[in-house]
């Protein structure tokens, strides 16, 4: 298919223009860290760095980046497991109810997140007893987190077929050796893309977080969100959000270089 | 360090279990047997260790937020008892929460407190216990919203008013009335702005208290279902001129500065947080009055750690904490001693202590089937109807 | 036995390897999702004391009456169904586009970059974007500024100024897939069918576009079901608006058999979507 020279300007133009529209308000965000004002109206009061020194200083979003950062990893370890075996399972077998459990994967990212969120808090205190806290936040972020792991695992599988498998089964390896020495290896940029979105969905969930989260833990998002209801602390929040996007490049660009295939990046996003 | 008498942990076991359940008799008969007999503890016993504490955004600050920011830390270190926080967003998310049992000590403003206690969650207080409670103005003190046939169920924290604040610039002449956001917010439509909580149907409440007498509301806490629904109806024809409804002070600060909102609801910190240069603003106390808020400190009939509670309860109400807690929040303190404490002009600005201003508040209350204003030939709405009506206003 | 024994066996035995694959992720999507699912659904059956804030765990259909009886419930339903399509329509039309250039067009190198550059506003908190528009979008905004060089105006906050800011937030979520999907159609097959004849603007309706709809769809069922639930942008920039989600929010307080019923809209109108687009293949390319 030939593209006329009007219609790649054309296609080039309307890619740079969302750009602009994906980076204004963020530019935003920026300026109105350095914004005197403390309720990020426009045009900014006048230039401060004080927002930046009193983050620096503030232990509460510091604790609160550490805990988000160990619920994701620890809420990202569970779902690279569960949906790893759930990805081997759903490609390299065909069995009864398999459009079930594929639909059963989906729902809780699917499902609102106040539906996820509700219906776990109920669960958790009223049926089983548990008490919130750490814990059962990281249960609840693993379970809408399986998905985005079995669809990379999935997907990757589907392209790498069974041929290696069979043939190292052939050469006589047992089921463990195989999936070590062969499958896995062929997974890793797929697990990696998949654990870096689950990572990001996890690390920004603040719906079901609201309900699942017990007393003293207090996740990034939910930081932000108390902050709102504390006099002056809108621009440090600012900052906070600045520091985030800044610090995600590092992880964005590493999975970029690790995987050998763009679009298992993109598919990270799902 | 202060020191507790110490007793036996079964029976303050047994005296929780009984208020408790003395609590949910009450409940279930909606009236008070004369009982003398009290439920709340006579003694403290030794600290736990460890207090967790559910608050609103700002009520419990360890430094945290804002290093200056601090009365946790003196005393963990007074006391020995560790604290953790959880703070909540709406009084609904806090009796979700105060439910789960896994809090000691509970703030709680007064739509939820009823329910606390109503729902068996709140455990009687013994004032004795708490050295500082004396000081506490008297105004705020075995009020309807913090006691019950007598019983004590909570520490009075700090109170303020509802007010209405208005843009000078664009709302002339300078209001005297609540006219401002009822019949006369057609004149600013879009730009009016409204507390975003079933317990803003007790705003219209007060409106109609002074101009449709015939209502015979009393108490805008205690409507039945015709004072209700003329609230209601008084409300939607608002929602037409509502810009927007606000709950937290970032959002109505930013929109009376930007001049999406020229006039509504406010709280006193909100119109002193206004950059003038922005916005010229104004912020009164109505001739009708207003509603307000005063919440309490609660402790949960199912703490584990009581004696914690208790010296929380000292703690928070000691002067010099409740004016930096009630200073960092924005409200006037507990008591005239705290005002020592506060920074110059703070308790004027906030009206502490002024009991001819205390008088024009209505402060939140919970509605409950059985009437607040002493009514029993009507059944009154409750909460839950609020909160069905306030989404049907919200349509 | 020893290791290596049960692996043989397992070799053998390809539905016990099956079952030792499931058992552990579908126990725990059972117990943790659909036993927690089905216990609110069932709450939506039930009332509670108004007084005690008790459940009382009888069957009723009130709220279910309720929620099918009164208009305003239809009401929020249908604008947020409104907003959620709306929302969907917007990120696609973008997506397709965009998607195509990135994988057809750019460079390879600009490729790569440009697929970092989608992907990182997704590591900005969704609060603080939701804030950015809120800044944006008042009154002397920058939207406002930008929009009186050509004479138009910031559209306030309300419901405009919610499918602008929800379609912003999840553009991410759809470009990516649907760019995805662009690079698994083989570039021989776009040659073949320009050779053939066919003008770009027929082999793009023909060839490309029915091999993008699954990432299309896929995008589309986070668009959709992420705005069918929000609620806290619905406070930042909604104006006076609600949403299902506000609805079941503040009745998850106080009356959790009411927002369980609530809740159930949603999930239906999700899972119809869900139905609906199961044959595209979309499901397993989210």
């Amino acid at each position: 298919m030939t593209i006329s020279r009007s219609t790649r300007r054309l296609l080039a133009a309307v890619t740079g223009l969302v750009l602009v529209v994906l980076y204004a308000p963020l530019a935003l965000v920026v300026v109105n860290s350095f914004n005197t004002s403390q309720a990020l109206t426009w045009p900014p009061s006048g230039f401060t760095t004080q927002w930046w020194q009193r983050a620096a200083v503030n232990p509460g979003a510091h604790d609160a980046i550490l805990t988000s950062l160990t619920v994701a990893a620890c809420a990202t370890v569970m779902a690279l497991v569960l949906g790893t075996l759930l990805g081997l399972a759903m490609q390299r077998y065909s069995f009864f109810g398999k459009d079930t459990v594929n639909l059963l994967v989906v729902l809780p990212i699917a499902l609102p997140g106040i539906v996820t969120g509700i219906a776990l808090s109920n669960a958790f205190s009223s049926i089983l007893g548990v008490r919130l806290g750490f814990f059962t936040l990281v249960v609840a972020h693993a379970t809408f987190c399986i998905v985005t792991v079995f669809n990379n695992v999935q997907a990757r599988l589907r392209r790498m077929g069974g041929n290696l498998e069979e043939a190292s089964a052939d050469l006589g390896a047992g089921m463990w050796t195989t999936f070590r020495l062969v499958t896995l290896p062929q997974l890793r940029s797929a697990l990696l893309a998949g654990g870096l979105l689950a990572f990001a969905l996890s690390f920004d969930e603040i719906i079901v977080t609201t309900f699942a989260a017990g007393p003293g833990v207090t996740t990034l998002p939910v930081w932000i969100l108390t902050n709102l209801f504390r006099p002056g602390q809108a621009p440090i929040v600012n900052v906070v959000a600045v520091v985030m996007i800044v610090v995600s490049v590092a992880p964005i660009w590493l999975a970029q270089r690790l995987s050998s295939d763009p679009t298992d990046t993109t598919r990270a996003i799902h | 360090m202060r020191t507790i008498p110490t007793r036996s942990a079964t029976s303050r076991t047994l005296g929780g279990a009984i208020a408790a359940l003395s609590l949910i008799t009450l409940s279930a008969c909606g009236s008070d047997s004369g009982d003398s007999s009290t439920g709340a503890v006579e003694k403290l016993g030794k600290n736990e260790g460890e207090v967790s504490i559910l608050a609103w955004p700002g009520y419990v600050e360890d430094g945290s937020t804002d290093p200056e920011v601090d009365w946790v830390s003196s005393f963990e270190k007074e006391t020995g008892c560790q604290v953790t926080a959880k703070v909540y967003g709406t009084s609904d998310e806090a009796f979700n929460l105060a439910k789960s049992g896994e809090y000691d000590v509970v703030a709680a403003s007064g739509d939820l407190t009823l329910r606390m206690i109503a729902a068996g969650e709140a455990a009687e207080v013994n004032t004795d216990l708490i050295p500082n409670y004396e000081g506490i103005y008297d105004f705020l003190k075995d009020r309807e919203w913090n006691t019950v046939d007598g019983k004590n169920y909570g520490i009075p924290h700090g109170y303020g008013a509802n007010l209405l604040m208005y843009n000078t610039e664009d709302v002339s002449p300078a209001p005297t009335s609540w006219k401002a956001v009822f019949e006369d917010a057609p004149e600013h439509k879009g730009k009016v702005t409204a507390y975003d909580s079933p317990i803003y149907i007790a705003d219209a409440a007060v409106y109609l208290m002074a101009h449709q007498p015939d209502l015979g509301i009393e108490n805008p806490y205690s409507l039945d279902e015709k004072q209700l629904a003329a609230a209601v109806d008084l409300l939607k024809a608002q929602r037409a001129s509502v810009g927007e409804y606000w709950s937290d002070y970032t959002k109505t600060q930013a929109s009376f500065e930007t001049g999406d909102t020229v006039v509504g609801t406010t709280w006193q910190v909100i119109a002193n947080l206004i950059d003038p240069k922005k916005a010229s603003v104004e912020a009164i106390l109505p001739s009708e009055g207003a509603t307000g808020w005063n919440d309490t400190w609660m402790i949960s009939s199912k703490a584990k750690s009581p004696n914690c509670a208790y010296a929380w309860l000292d703690h928070i109400s000691d002067p010099e904490v409740n004016a930096q807690a009630t200073e960092y929040f924005g409200e006037a303190p507990n008591s005239d001693k705290a005002c020592e404490f506060a920074s110059e002009g703070h308790c004027e600005t906030f009206h502490a202590g002024d009991e001819k201003y205390a008088e024009k508040i209505w402060f939140w209350n919970t509605p409950i089937e059985k009437c607040l204003d002493g009514r029993t030939d009507v059944k009154c709405t409750d909460y839950q109807d609020w909160t069905k009506a306030w989404a049907e206003i919200k349509g | 036995m020893t290791l290596s024994s049960i692996s043989s066996t397992l070799s053998r035995r390809p539905g016990i390897r099956l079952g030792l694959l499931l058992a552990a992720p579908l126990t725990w999507l059972v117990l943790v999702y659909v036993v927690a699912l089905a216990a609110l659904l069932v709450t939506a059956f039930w009332t509670i004391d108004s007084f005690t804030n008790e459940l009382e765990r009888t069957f009723t259909l009130d709220n279910i009456r309720e929620i099918t009886g009164e208009a305003l419930y239809r009401t929020v339903t249908l604008r947020t169904l409104g907003v959620a399509l709306l929302v969907t329509l917007i990120d696609c039309a973008i997506a397709l586009p965009v998607g195509f250039y990135m994988a057809k067009i750019a460079s390879r190198r600009s490729r790569h970059l440009l697929v970092i550059a989608f992907l990182m506003p997704l590591w900005a908190s969704y609060l603080v974007k939701a804030l950015a528009w809120r800044s944006l979008l008042s009154h002397g905004g920058l939207l406002d500024w930008a929009g009186g060089l050509v004479g138009l105006g910031s559209p306030g906050f309300g419901f405009t100024a919610i499918v602008l800011t929800q379609a912003y937030i999840w553009l991410p979520y759809v470009i990516l897939p649907v760019y995805a999907a662009y690079e698994r159609v083989p570039d021989s097959l776009l040659d073949a069918a320009g050779d053939l004849g066919a003008r770009p603007a027929l082999t793009f309706r023909t060839v490309v576009l029915p091999l993008v709809v699954p990432g299309l769809v896929a995008g589309s069922i986070f668009s959709f079901s992420l705005t069918m639930g929000d609620y806290i942008t619905v406070n930042i920039v909604g104006g006076a608006n609600q949403m299902l989600g506000n609805l079941v929010y503040i009745n998850s307080g106080s009356n959790l058999p009411l927002a369980a019923a609530i809740a159930l809209i949603p999930i239906v109108v999700i899972m119809i979507y869900l139905a609906l687009v199961r044959r595209t293949g979309a499901l397993e390319n989210l």
